[in-house]
């Protein structure tokens, strides 16, 4: 054929390696992921750690660097793939870092043998890294410095657990951070505006619905069930008085209609069309309110007060406030599903949603160009991050990141405005609090435990068989104690039989990390890491939703849970 | 260096040749408190040692799947892959590099995995699972399966249930299967015969819905239907003497431009090539971070079932399958799938499982849409009822005889309440519906 376009190149090499990830996050997110370095601060039997770097290996982050002073040891071979006999005796990082940088020959990997506690006494020394992972066990005094530093900063801070059969991490963002680009279930995103048409939509649903019941049978069959919506609401509110159907008798009735006026006479015995616009009545006729998690964003005092230095995200999210403000809908996103139509009249449809999601685009940029000049902001934002924007208005995200808990030897533990939801999760059944709090006893246990008279590495709670009984013990008295504590935080009075079971609980998972003696297991281990890396992932390219703020993981039952602390 | 002075400790009850599992043996010296005193045996290696394990697929799933059986100690691992390694695997498939590309899966994972692991022995098989026979699956203790299709996973499902002797514990061999797609998976845990098996599950992994042929050959309304048209209509009209092959890249271009042709003809925007690629082959987006979650969910469940060293998913009557959920934050639900009666497979055989069906749609319309229902997903259906042969597909005579029913209505062939025994030759196995009339 003479005409047909001229032959394409084709997928890059690395688009090629890289497919079937860049369907999920695609180009910019790829972008993202090759500028981040991550630093992991590894420690104790030191899998988790590595498990989480070579998922972020493979898919082709930047650089990664590790930070380890451990000597590789007989017992590293039964648990860390990335070691091998010929590398007993030398550095862990150094071999670590080689085999992880086998994985992925774009991946620039490098390592730091010097012990920790004199490596981040050196200024600056955490510059270079975009993101930082710190597995325990780890000196509180350590953990605190990497906390101040994410603070100050603005850099992600993990902090991992593996030991035994459970696993904990918690993650330190910045106090905002929002994402646009959320990948919403499919099922959710439809936003029709069939209560809030406006004059084009009603004049194509008019033209395509006109002498409906003298259609000829393929015709009827074919006309978009949006059209078919809009013209029986139309003859709905002639017999309503004005009003459209809210209440869900009024819906069914509404739908009772749609199917009746379905015509059956034909050889398939109904119309798909009609079927269609049936099976949305409960879901899409209602009026198109933002969530209350988008509407906060806009009373945010981010949004409210834009600056010279605001993120661009607060200048867009105060445009788009302006426009619900002005009038009380989000702009139109433009998409529309598939529907049972011909090529023609679908197209047309579709450019209906496309011209009117456009002129709301051109409202919300007016705005942001308003606000720029206001601002004296230098550089313009791109149309495309207000295009984006307004395609996910209803389902952005903020999350309001904030220092992770820090188990200091000397103090005790405090929950602020977290301790009352805490102390009432703790109680749920099947709840998984207990084990984050059998964490925490175990960090205070080696915060407050040395290995010998010399101090240096910290003793691990069940390392020897001799002690097992009491630094079970001694665990299970200091888990009580951190739950007390919250109980009092949060003036709770939990029923005494339900306290009492949490109590045996937290015992028992006290009990179960014990056993462990400070061991990874390394399906644990992998499967956290599994989870870690989906999270940083999710973080450096600004797409889906992240972990808000600490996860658990039993790998007892094969649950894992969400709390924010 | 805490662990270096550590392991020179000796560990309760082991040789010095166990020094590297220190960590592990923590784990297998000590009970814990939910372990049952009345099946876990402090420092019983071998219930890993000695058991003989088979892992299904060497991909994404499977690599993972090897190197976390190994390290949980592990010694006599088995693995069946038919397929050979390509390019676009190496985003997750860890023990492959460029220089394998071309080389068969299973052989090069077994090497790879023996060589960093002392002391494991992996014996690979490089073809299909159908190649093997009952007697070849009944030397293992559990299967663990990291696969991408559901007909292989229903495949060994029906086999494993069906060399169930009831008098030989031995014949029940543990099916632990995972899943991804995207941030998301699943794992579960199936006790052929006593819990609820792969086909008691089908629903739960319907297929996408394919779009009807008349939408594509007359009134496209998305890229995607142009693509289906370019690879299911163009081409068989153009390039019917040469077979398409999806990896060929001459033949993804013709198709891509034969689609973007047409999507301009019908004024459709958003034909791309990278979209014409996942159309027709059906790409599912994949990354090690899922990989790496599903497949050690399963290599967890089969540890503590080799060596009770605590609660496993799918002991019958408690939770036995995992579904796991990274886009939106973390979210997990693990519960007890209940086994289904009526599974045509594992059921008694006392029911038949209920099948509705258009009363006035040809015997055609209902063999299409056998490979669509979810509960049914059959592609190459032989139909059969109490009385007669409706139609049979596996040999081409019985075809010719049967043939001439594919017009008739289904009111005309059977009645409500009739059943029909469907058999397909993807299965080892026949399934029973019972005909009920679609209102």
């Amino acid at each position: 054929m003479a005409d047909l376009p001229p032959p394409v190149q084709g997928p890059t090499a690395k688009e090629k390696k890289y497919d079937r990830q860049l369907r999920l996050w695609g180009a910019t997110g790829q972008i993202a992921l090759e500028n981040s370095h991550i630093l992991l601060i590894n420690s104790g039997p030191g899998v988790v750690g590595l498990e989480t770097l070579k998922n972020l290996v493979l898919p082709g982050i930047g650089n990664f660097t590790i930070q380890d002073s451990a000597v590789v040891s007989e017992d590293d071979l039964g648990v860390n793939f990335f070691l091998e006999e010929e590398h007993l005796g030398g550095f862990r990082a150094e071999h670590t870092c080689n085999l992880l940088k086998e994985l992925n020959p774009d991946v620039q990997g490098n390592f730091i043998t010097e012990p920790v506690e004199t490596w981040l006494t050196q200024p600056e020394v955490l510059k270079p890294y975009t993101f930082i992972l710190a597995a325990a066990p780890i000196r509180p005094e350590l953990l605190a410095r990497l906390s101040a530093h994410a603070d100050a900063v603005l850099v992600p801070l993990f902090y991992i657990h593996s030991v035994g059969f459970y696993s904990h991490f918690s993650v330190h963002l910045p106090p905002a951070f929002p994402v646009v680009d959320t990948h919403p279930s499919p099922e959710t995103t439809d936003d029709l505006r069939l209560l809030k048409p406006w004059p084009e939509l009603l004049e194509y649903a008019a033209a395509k619905t006109a002498n409906l019941d003298a259609m000829a049978a393929d015709d009827h069959g074919h006309v978009p069930y949006i059209a078919l919506l809009l013209h029986y609401l139309e003859e709905w509110k002639k017999e309503h008085g004005g009003q459209v159907p809210t209440t869900y008798k009024d819906k069914t009735a509404f739908r009772t209609i749609l199917s009746k006026a379905a015509r059956t006479d034909n050889p398939e015995g109904g119309e798909e069309n009609f079927e269609e616009a049936v099976a949305v009545v409960l879901k899409s006729l209602n009026p198109p309110e933002p969530s209350s998690a988008v509407k906060d964003i806009f009373k945010a005092p981010e949004c409210i007060l834009v600056t010279q230095q605001s993120a661009s995200f607060w200048v867009i999210a105060h445009a788009i406030g302006l426009f619900y403000t002005k009038y009380g809908v989000l702009p139109v996103p433009g998409a529309v599903p598939d529907m049972k139509a011909r090529s023609a009249d679908y197209i047309e449809l579709q450019n209906v949603y496309k011209t009117k999601a456009r002129k709301d685009l051109a409202e919300v940029l007016d705005s942001v160009r308003f606000l720029e000049r206001n601002t004296n902001r230098s550089a313009p934002i791109d149309e495309k991050d207000v295009e984006a924007f307004c395609k996910n208005a209803a389902h952005i995200k903020l999350v309001r990141g904030r220092p992770l808990h820090v188990v200091q030897a000397d103090s005790s533990l405090t929950w602020g405005d977290r301790a009352k939801s805490m102390a009432q999760t703790l109680t749920f059944p099947d709840s998984l609090v207990p084990i984050y709090i059998a964490f925490l006893a175990w960090d205070k246990f080696i915060a407050t435990h040395n290995a010998n008279a010399l101090g240096g590495a910290p003793k691990i709670p069940g390392e020897s068989d001799a002690d097992m009984d009491t630094d079970t013990e001694k665990v299970t008295s200091i888990a009580f104690k951190i739950a007390d504590d919250l109980i009092k935080e949060a003036s709770a009075s939990p029923d005494e039989d339900e306290y009492a079971a949490v109590k045996t609980q937290i015992g028992e998972f006290g009990q179960e990390l014990v056993r462990a003696g400070g061991a990874e297991l390394h399906n644990i281990s992998a499967l956290s890491g599994g989870i870690v890396s989906q999270e940083v992932i999710k973080v450096i390219t600004e797409q889906y939703v992240p972990v808000d703020n600490t996860c658990i993981f039993d790998g007892v039952r094969s649950k894992t849970a969400v709390i924010r602390v | 260096m805490a662990d270096a002075a550590a392991s020179s400790q000796p560990t309760a009850g082991s040789d010095t040749n166990r020094a590297r599992w220190k960590y592990l043996d923590r784990i297998l010296n000590r009970p814990g408190p939910f372990t049952d005193p009345d099946e876990f045996r402090p420092g019983n290696y071998a219930s890993v040692d000695r058991a003989k394990i088979l892992v299904i697929g060497a991909g994404g799933l499977g690599c993972e799947i090897l190197k976390n059986l190994a390290l949980s100690g592990f010694k006599d691992i088995h693995v069946i892959d038919m397929d050979t390694i390509d390019v676009s695997n190496l985003n997750r498939q860890f023990l492959f590099r460029a220089a394998d590309v071309g080389s068969y899966k299973a052989e090069t994972a077994a090497r790879f995995v023996e060589k960093r692991v002392k002391g494991v022995k992996i014996t690979p098989y490089c073809g299909k699972i159908q190649d093997k026979d009952e007697s070849y699956y009944m030397q293992f203790a559990m299967i663990v399966c990291g696969l991408d299709s559901i007909e292989a996973r229903r495949w060994i499902n029906a086999t494993l249930v069906g060399m169930i002797d009831e008098n030989d514990p031995d014949t029940l061999k543990p099916l632990i299967d995972g899943g991804t797609e995207g941030f998301k998976g699943q794992a579960r845990v199936i006790f052929p015969t006593m819990t609820s098996c792969i086909e008691c599950q089908l629903d739960m992994h319907a297929p996408r819905a394919a779009v009807p042929l008349c939408t594509l050959a007359t009134i496209p309304r998305q890229p995607q239907h142009c693509i289906e048209w370019a690879h299911i209509i163009a081409w068989e009209e153009e390039r019917k003497d040469i077979t398409l092959d999806t990896d060929d890249p001459e033949h993804i271009t013709w198709l891509y431009q034969k689609a973007l042709q047409r999507a301009q003809e019908f004024n459709i925007p958003g034909v791309t090539y990278s979209m014409t690629q996942g159309v027709v082959k059906n790409i599912i987006p994949a990354i090690a971070s899922t990989n790496a979650i599903v497949a050690a969910s399963c290599c967890n469940e089969a540890f503590k079932l080799a060596t009770n060293a605590n609660p496993f998913l799918g002991f019958p009557g408690t939770d036995n399958y995992m579904m796991y959920t990274g886009d939106e934050s973390v979210y997990t639900y693990t519960f007890e799938h209940q086994k289904k009666d009526d599974c045509p497979v594992c059921g008694s055989g006392a029911v038949a499982r209920p099948l509705e069906v258009n009363p006035s749609a040809t015997l055609q319309e209902f063999v299409e849409s056998l490979a669509e229902r979810p509960e049914a997903q059959l592609k190459k259906p032989s139909i059969r009822t109490g009385t007669s042969s409706l139609y049979i597909q596996s040999l081409a005579d019985l075809e010719q005889q049967t043939r001439h029913n594919l017009v008739r209505k289904m009111d005309d062939l059977v009645e409500e309440g009739e059943e029909m025994v469907i058999t397909d030759k993807a299965f080892p196995t026949q399934f029973r519906y019972k005909v009920i009339w679609k209102k």
